[in-house]
């Protein structure tokens, strides 16, 4: 999986995921979510959902008319969740930059999981996953730099990259120690 | 990327099938009220370097602690090569410390009183080495960390970076199978951090010494070969198993969450750089 690919597909099944809504509405719940994120078109959210229900990951559940139009409302499948499931399982590559998706993956985590029960659930259990990937790959950069042949120009191309993977797993660390005031802004 | 060759030829403890050298099984220890740990079992093969992670608070200095046989768990076991050290005399573990276990804290506790050569050689004439034999081997061992020359002088004279050195020659004169090192590089900055330790784990390689490293510091812990992470006092990963567990109770330590002041900024407005993916499409 690409780490660039904070796919809109799977941050839409997400927002399914905690309930079924019309597309105006998840292009508002995608808003009020992610702030600071690109602005998603309303053009995109139904051509992303036209895509996920063709491939039987959402489906229409009904119409419904608020203040104007008819307007579908998607739903989540079972194929969706399994899909979104697996989305959330995967690591991301442990490279420099990754914390977009980092948290783009924490957040439909914890809409996904409304009750994680005690040992904190999906969000926990992909940041540490990913914390050990990122540890793994600092490890290898550590194995680099302190080959007894390394030339410096090694060692500081592995300095660089250490100090950005350690930049990502602090910020994992502080994210699980935040998660229950995360989760209660993402799950009021 | 190349990778050295000396690694590539070295056994690698972490996937061996060699048996534990120290295990821990269940360790429960609480200070007053408030647990320390929560039942944590890990197994060190011989030779295995592992770090110790985790959170302040979370337990990683009273496991080093129960590891090394300085502290008592409330409960649970601890065994060195087939031994529970949790049932032996203070005066017996005393010994083993002495002579099986090397210690590392984060300020080499240098004795300033005595030079470098024989704060280095104190272990062995602790144990009855003779003056001149403890020094020669003191010196070897010196001369093993870059620092031979400084045997005469006294600590006091020392950079922190020559200091921990010397610490680690102490610790590790009497070629202990296991040494237990706290936050040994958190007095020193990074260059003289990533000396000390890449000369320590070459060392502790060559020798077959298996090392704990206890940190918080992500850098520090690439230099072990696995890692035990704590949370809370109990082990969310160990490294061995296929993935982490989640752990119990995340964000229930004291100075988590809510109240805390937001030091790291808005990770959100990182997202804005996320580039080409199908939003572009």
């Amino acid at each position: 999986m690409n780490s660039c690919a904070v796919s809109t597909p799977q941050v839409l099944l997400a927002l399914l995921a905690a309930g079924a809504r019309h597309g105006y509405d998840l292009k508002r719940a995608y808003d009020a979510r992610f702030p600071k994120a690109r602005p998603l078109a309303y053009g995109q959210v139904y051509a992303t959902l036209e895509r996920l229900t063709r491939d039987g990951l959402a489906q229409s559940a009904g119409t419904e008319r608020v203040d104007g139009p008819d307007r579908t409302v998607f739903a989540i499948t079972d194929a969706g969740r399994s899909s979104l499931r697996d989305w959330l399982d995967a690591v991301e590559p442990p490279a420099p930059h990754v914390t977009n998706a980092l948290f783009t993956k924490v957040v439909a985590a914890l809409l996904v999981d409304e009750a994680p029960g005690a040992e904190g659930g999906l969000a926990v259990a992909y940041l540490r996953s990913q914390r050990r990937a990122h540890l793994t790959r600092m490890r290898d950069f550590t194995a680099v730099k302190t080959a007894e042949d390394a030339s410096v120009g090694e060692v500081l191309a592995a300095d660089y990259a250490l100090a950005h993977l350690d930049a990502d797993l602090r910020w994992i660390d502080l994210t699980l120690s935040r998660m229950s005031a995360l989760r209660r802004e993402v799950q009021p | 990327m190349k990778r050295t060759a000396a690694d590539a030829a070295t056994h690698d403890p972490a996937t061996s099938n060699a048996p534990a050298v120290l295990t821990a099984t269940d360790l429960v220890r609480s200070f007053g009220k408030t647990p320390a740990l929560r039942g944590v079992s890990c197994a060190i093969r011989p030779g295995e370097i592992v770090a110790i992670t985790g959170p302040s608070g979370s337990g990683k200095s009273t496991l080093l602690l129960c590891l090394a046989g300085v502290l008592q768990p409330d409960a649970g076991s601890v065994t060195f090569d087939g031994r529970r050290i949790d049932r032996l005399t203070e005066r017996e573990r005393s010994r083993l410390r002495r002579t099986e276990f090397g210690v590392l804290f984060q300020f080499g506790q240098l004795v300033s009183e005595l030079t470098v050569g024989e704060n280095v050689a104190l272990p062995l004439l602790l144990s009855g080495a003779r003056r001149k034999a403890a020094l020669r081997t003191a010196a070897d061992w010196l001369d093993r960390f870059g620092v031979a020359e400084l045997a005469d002088r006294h600590p006091g004279e020392l950079s922190g970076g020559q200091q921990q050195r010397a610490a680690v020659a102490r610790a590790l004169v009497t070629e202990p199978r296991v040494l237990f090192a706290d936050e040994p590089t958190g007095a020193l900055d990074s260059l003289a951090g990533e000396q000390l330790l890449t000369q320590l784990t070459r060392v502790a390689k060559e020798n077959g010494t298996a090392v704990l490293i206890v940190t918080h510091e992500a850098q520090v812990a690439a230099y072990a070969q696995r890692e035990i992470a704590l949370w809370d006092g109990s082990v969310v990963d160990d490294g061995l198993t296929d993935a982490p567990t989640a752990g119990a109770r995340p964000g229930s330590r004291l100075h988590a969450d809510a109240d805390e002041p937001d030091t790291v900024g808005d990770p959100v407005a990182t997202f804005e750089d996320t580039g080409s993916d199908e939003r572009e499409g």
